[in-house]
This record gives structure tokens, sequence and C-alpha cells, in this order.
């Protein structure tokens, strides 16, 4: 065990420039820099794309943008790339089940949206389907 | 490593190690790399926590995307896109910090940590003005959500006023204790109270901030409502909008067609899942999503998950607080910033979570 620990942290200290005894790894400054310039750079990008009605696109391109600027916070300002893996195999995993949980239960909830209907007569119901000949039937 | 064999050496009943080492732990490494799995999976426990809002959020978006949209003109693009920012740049000070404390720059290392807590509580100055403007005119969650019509009687509460009383209150205690350790020439009490101080009146700041951005928009954000309003017709039966809304007028005018031709923009103008409106709320503009039942859940979501949010805020900043008492005697140094990487750590994550609420809750079109 004390062996592992010494070898990787002998790899460890010899990635970094500065020459920096133990297990330390400070972040160099322009690399601190870059990474807040390019997230203020990803939020101005998301907030002009906005200015668009991009109709389905909107979410996915939002969303990428902030999946974008997340694993860079993840990967340089939480220092994920030059942690252990343990740490990142836990915080990805976690990420994978929310990612089963929201999508399942949105399957879920399409498998009987249709039947979650505000209609306490049951008169919008019978004629709902389907949808495009009831317009057409009452022109 | 050496301090391993050092460790190993010496068993450990003799109290050897350095008061910054705990007892039970083999050597420095040990130690940090225990912490850190410890902080990342709290930060596992987090993540899961905020995924059930989420999954709140894109179930009832996913049923009811038109009130995503009414709602969100209510939300201020500008104070969200304002405090985006500030926190984006309360992590780069945070990461900084914890660099400076690996270097034992103990001076930037303070300096970074003020910085990070002032602006967490500029992102809270910010958020009052959001908050306070809200309830001013009615945007409350669930039963209390006040439908939205133009030249509306606004609430005569000054909401902002109470929000400011604690961190006022907080900022004088702060200022006291600045001038007592200036009084006292205590090089340690200055460097706890100058970033309290500048804190207290980064609130301040950013309820200043708020307040110019909220009150430029907030006739944009009346008149994007409407314009929502009017959208909102066009929009649903595009296809057959320039037919369907006359035909619905002049059916209107005459008596017996009348019922017919309210029964066919409801069931035309929307999925069939509509909520169903009352003859007294018709006259409302977008009385179909501007009530309790629709708006007013968007709201508890959106006052749930910023809240929230917030409460995390609140909680880095007594942290970073206690960071700020520790760097403060000089305690970091390149074998033990634990607490700094760790501190750090959740303050990205609240970082993190932001970074999906600001396009989730305030971009939508």
């Amino acid at each position: 065990m004390a062996d592992t620990h010494s070898h990787a942290a002998n790899a460890h200290s010899g990635d970094h420039e500065h020459g920096h005894s133990g297990f330390s790894h400070p972040m160099p400054i322009w690399m601190l820099l870059t990474v807040f310039f390019a997230l203020l750079g990803l939020t101005f990008l998301t907030v002009f794309q906005a200015q668009f009605d991009l109709g389905n696109m909107e979410i996915v391109l939002s969303l990428t943008i902030a999946t974008i600027k997340a694993g860079l916070v993840i990967a340089f300002f939480m220092h994920l790339l030059w942690d252990k893996p343990l740490n990142a195999i836990a915080i990805l995993s976690s990420l994978i089940f929310v990612s089963l949980f929201l999508g399942f239960t949105l399957m879920d909830a399409q498998g009987y949206n249709e039947r979650l209907i505000m209609d306490p007569n049951g008169d919008l119901l019978e004629r709902s389907q389907p949808k495009g000949s009831l317009v057409k039937k009452s022109e | 490593m050496t301090e391993v064999a050092h460790a190993d050496g010496h068993g450990h009943d003799h109290h050897d190690h350095p008061s910054w080492l705990a007892h039970h732990f083999d050597d420095a490494e040990q130690q940090y790399d225990s912490g850190k799995l410890g902080m990342w999976l709290f930060l596992v426990t987090e993540v899961l926590f905020f995924s059930g809002m989420f999954c709140a959020y894109v179930l009832y978006r996913n049923r009811n995307p038109e009130v995503f949209e009414f709602c969100s003109s209510f939300l201020n693009e500008k104070l969200g896109a304002i405090n985006t920012g500030v926190l984006l740049f309360s992590s780069l000070t945070m990461a900084w910090a914890v660099r400076a404390s690996q270097l034992k720059q103990t001076k930037i290392l303070v300096g970074m940590l003020g910085a990070t807590l002032g602006c967490a509580a500029m992102f809270l100055g910010v958020k009052s003005v959001e908050y306070s403007h809200k309830w001013g005119i009615g945007l409350l969650p669930g039963r209390y959500y006040v439908a939205q019509v133009e030249n509306a009687p606004h609430s005569d509460t000054n909401y902002l006023q109470m929000l400011c009383v604690a961190p006022a209150i907080l900022s004088a205690i702060f200022l006291l204790y600045y001038v007592y350790s200036i009084v006292i020439a205590s090089k340690f009490h200055q460097r706890v109270a100058g970033p309290l101080l500048v804190a207290g009146l980064c609130f301040f700041a950013g309820v200043g901030l708020g307040n110019i951005l909220e009150s430029g928009d907030s006739h944009e954000s009346h008149s994007v409502a409407d314009h929502g309003h009017t959208e909102d017709h066009g929009h649903d039966h595009a296809d057959h909008s320039t037919e369907g809304s006359p035909t619905a007028e002049k059916a209107a005018e005459s008596k017996g067609a009348a019922e017919e031709a309210v029964s066919f923009v409801k069931a035309s103008s929307g999925p069939v899942h509509d909520v169903f409106v009352s003859k007294e709320e018709e006259g409302i503009p977008n009385a179909k999503v501007n009530n309790q039942g629709m708006a007013g859940l968007f709201f508890s979501i959106y006052y749930c998950m910023t809240g929230v949010h917030a409460v995390h805020i609140l909680g880095g900043m007594v942290v970073i607080t206690w960071l700020i008492v520790k760097a403060s005697r000089e305690e970091f140094h390149s074998e033990y910033f634990g607490p700094v990487d760790n501190v750090g750590l959740y303050w990205h994550l609240v970082d993190f979570i932001w970074i999906y609420l600001f396009p989730l809750l305030y971009l939508i079109t």
C-alpha cells in the first residue's frame, strides 16, 4: 500500500512544473484564468443564443453549453483531472444515476400523460383522438 | 515516501505528529486523500439531492412547456447573467485560494477567500432584489400566486428592506470589529475583520446593482408578459390561426353559437390537458397559465430550487469565514491544505448547480 502510494506521488510530482515536494498540485495561474474566461465566454454565448427562437433545439443547445461549463468547472476548478480516479468514479457515477433517475421518471410520465387530463366531465377525452380532426370539425 | 517510513517507525502513541496531522492518519497525504474522498462522497449526495428538484422541473416542463415560456418572462435575465458572472468569478478566486494555500501565500490566500466571500454576498444581494421584486408584484409560489395583469396594484410592503435588516446588522458588527482590530493593532483580527466587512458591503453593492438593473427592466418584463399573451394565441394554433380566431369571434357574436365557440377556443388553442378557465377569469391575459395552478407551481419550483441554492451559498459563506480565521492564523501549507481544497470543492459544486439553473430558469424563450 505504501509502495503504490509513493509511486503515485513520485509520478505526480514529476508532472508539474513547480518542482513542489509532496502531494499538493498548485494550479498555474494562467490555467485558472483561461478556464475562467472560457466560462465567461460560454455564459455570454448562452445568453446570446437565448435571444433567438430555436424551437426544440434551444433546450438542447443551452444544456450542451451548460454541460461544457460544468465540465470545465469539474475538470479544472475542482481539479478532477489530476485527482484520484476513485473520486472521479464517485462523481461521474452520481451523474449517471441522475440521468437514469430523470430519464426513467420522464419515460414513466410519458406513459400515462394522456390519461392525466383535467377534464371533469370527460367530454374532451371522448373527442380528443385524433386531435387534428377535432379542430376541423368545429370549423 | 519518507513520511510513511517515518510514521511506521514511530507508531502512533507518541505524540510526535504535527498539530495539523490527526492522530489516526499515517501521513499528511493519507489525511488529505481521506478528507477529499469524504468530500466527494458528500458532493455525490448533494448532486442526488438537487436532482430531485430537477426531476420536478423536468416533469413539469415536459408537461406544460407553455407555463415555462410565460413565467420565465418574469425572471430578469440580466440579473441572472450578472449572478452567473459573480459566481464564476468566486469560483476562480476559490480555486486561486487553494493554490495560495498550497504555496503558503497567506496574504493572497486571505484576499482570495475574502473575494469569494464578497462575491457570495453580492450574489445574495442581487438575489434579494429579485426575490423582493417578485414578492411585491405577487409572483409567489402555489396558491399565493397573484394573477399578473397590467397596472395591478403592487404590495406596499418593502420586502427588500426586510431582507436587508440582517445584513445591515452584520455589517455594523463587522465594522465595529474592524475598528476594534485596528485599535488593538492585532494583525490576526484585522485579517479576519477586513474580508468580513468587505463581504457585508458587497451585499449592499449587489443590492444596488440589482436595483439598477431591475428598475431598468421592470417595464420590459411586463411588456414581455403581455407580448407573450398575444403570442400565445397566435402560436398555439399557428396553422389555422388566421381563420381560427376570427371565426371564433364571429361565432361569439351570434348568441346561439357562443357556447360552441368558447369550447372551440378551449379545445383548439393548447394541449388537451389544459386548465379550464372559469368565466370570471377569462378577462385575465394568459388565463390558462396565469393562475395559481400553473404559474404558481412554476414559482414553487423556482423558489425551491433557487432558495435551496441560496441556502447552500449561505452555508458556504459560513465555512469560508472559518477558513479565513484559519488562514489568518497561517495554518495552511503544502502538507495541510485539505480544508481549503474541500470547501473549494463544495463551492464549485454550488457554482455547478447554478450553471444549470441559470439557462433552465431564466433563458427560456
